[in-house]
């Protein structure tokens, strides 16, 4: 009986789509659909991502060489502080950021908001990918920097991160996408960003489907745009490396 | 005498690799490290700039640097120790993301601070010496291991080291290609360079050297010169050793 069901409503929605009387897309709707949901995206979408990234980025790397000093106490610091963002739910830390903070008199406007909880969340999951890329590094590498008489610091930036940026790439590359779409999570925080436009819109028109799926595409879109970047990248640093 | 080292001690762990060594470098001199494998030669060599931390004993340069490592030494003076020598590794341990004549230029650029043309001037000097005038833009991947440990002594020498220290430099390299390796070596003796180097190559050894050390268990168990120590050995030890890697199998 479901089956049966299921199968006739597939059947229109083919017929449908194919131009009958009632088409599945609605053609006008997309076209006024579109530009909000860009706008959205413009707007927030991507200046969100890439400024969380970037902080996260900074607050990755000192993490991870908090990791990795001698100093029990800033290996400690780090290690909590990854251990608390990977263990509990970003939707959890965004909410704890705009919502809660507000009911303990700490009022911070929705975008700051997210751009603070995906910050930290980049920074943790980033600061893993980099230790793990300078541990990937060669010991002897550490030697011929110091053998030149090179300090720690300039061995670090000098020879070791070099090379451990080209091993964390696709890693990090993987963790800039993710980014891209957790940020319609901060939808949920009243940032108008691409998936909030589709939802309002589609809230007034009913045409879920369609506004939603248009959603995915667009942030396919963007996603698959940085796949191709990362791919380009990835072969400039490997100039260096034998084929 | 330009290096003087008293009593050095290194364990790692439980484990103690060097026992009390003491040795002298003469100016000049050439000073070749033999002995079995596990027997701390190299530990010694990196000991001398301070790759491998000794626990206990003394190093000094001439009248200008001495380094007490019986409480943990200062990050300055390990930095003087070690912009006192240039160290040839068995991997060569080039820099993998820079062009032969940069992996030379970065000591003297980013430690010494000399302005890029001078340095440059002196990069391609030192490439044409060891024969790679034509490879210098070059990645190391793009050189054979013969062509890579050469890039390795001319980075050494670029920041114009009081002393060489080679640790087996021959030893990753196909045999055919021992030969270049050596030769530039051989050049850098007939040049005066003060030189440490460890070695299982001993007819080189007698050749250039003007100095034995033959190490085992952690003590030197005979010094002094070529013909003395390789003809003519007086500890049972030496014997042995010397029989063994002339008389394989």
């Amino acid at each position: 009986m479901l089956k049966f069901q299921k199968n006739g409503l597939v059947k229109m929605y083919l017929n449908n789509l194919l131009g009958a009387a009632d088409p599945i897309v609605d053609w006008e709707l997309f076209q006024s659909s579109l530009w909000p949901m860009i706008q959205g995206g413009i707007q927030y979408t991507i200046p969100l991502t890439l400024i969380s990234f970037t902080i996260g980025i900074i607050i990755a790397l000192l993490t991870a060489l908090a990791r990795l000093s001698n100093s029990k106490i800033l290996a400690g610091i780090a290690r909590v502080y990854v251990s608390a963002i990977r263990g509990t739910p970003l939707l959890v830390q965004l909410s704890i950021i705009f919502f809660g903070l507000a009911s303990i008199g700490l009022v911070i406007d929705p975008f700051p908001s997210a751009v603070i909880a995906f910050s930290l969340n980049v920074g943790a999951y980033a600061s893993e990918i980099i230790r793990a890329s300078i541990l990937s590094v060669p010991k002897g590498q550490w030697e011929a920097g110091h053998a030149i008489g090179m300090t720690h610091k300039q061995a670090l930036t000098r020879i070791i991160l070099p090379q451990a940026t080209r091993v964390s790439i696709p890693p990090l590359s993987n963790s800039f996408i993710s980014l891209v779409k957790d940020t319609s999570l901060a939808s949920t925080i009243l940032v108008t960003e691409l998936f909030r436009k589709s939802q309002e819109i589609a809230a007034r028109t009913y045409e879920f489907m369609q506004l939603y799926i248009t959603a995915a595409i667009l942030y396919w879109i963007v996603c698959f745009t940085l796949s191709v970047i990362q791919g380009r990248i990835e072969k400039r640093l490997d100039r260096y490396v034998a084929k | 005498m330009l290096v003087s080292v008293q009593n050095l001690h290194k364990s790692f762990g439980d484990l103690d690799v060097l026992k009390g060594i003491d040795l002298s470098i003469e100016k000049g001199s050439v000073v070749a490290v033999i002995g079995p494998s596990g027997s701390g030669k190299t530990t010694m060599l990196r000991c001398l700039n301070a790759l491998e931390m000794p626990n206990k004993g003394t190093i000094q340069f001439e009248q200008d640097l001495r380094i007490s490592f019986d409480k943990m030494p200062s990050k300055k003076e390990i930095l003087q120790l070690r912009r006192k020598s240039g160290m040839v590794f068995q991997s060569y341990n080039l820099f993998p993301h820079k062009t032969a004549i940069q992996n030379v230029m970065e000591g003297p650029i980013v430690v010494q601070k000399k302005e890029k043309a001078v340095v440059q001037k002196l990069a391609e000097n030192l490439l044409k010496k060891v024969g790679l005038e034509e490879k210098m833009h070059l990645y190391p991947h793009q050189l054979s291991g013969g062509q890579q440990q050469r890039v390795g002594i001319a980075r050494a020498l670029a920041i114009e080291p009081e002393l060489m220290l080679f640790d087996e430099p021959t030893s990753a390299l196909d045999p055919e290609i021992v030969g270049e390796v050596l030769t530039v070596i051989r050049d850098l003796a007939n040049e005066g360079w003060t030189m440490a180097i460890v070695t299982h190559e001993l007819k080189f050894a007698e050749e250039v050297a003007d100095h034995i050390v033959f190490i085992d268990g952690g003590y030197i168990v005979e010094q002094g010169p070529p013909a003395e120590i390789l003809k003519n050995p007086k500890e049972p030890r030496t014997k042995q050793f010397l029989n063994r890697l002339l008389n394989p199998s």
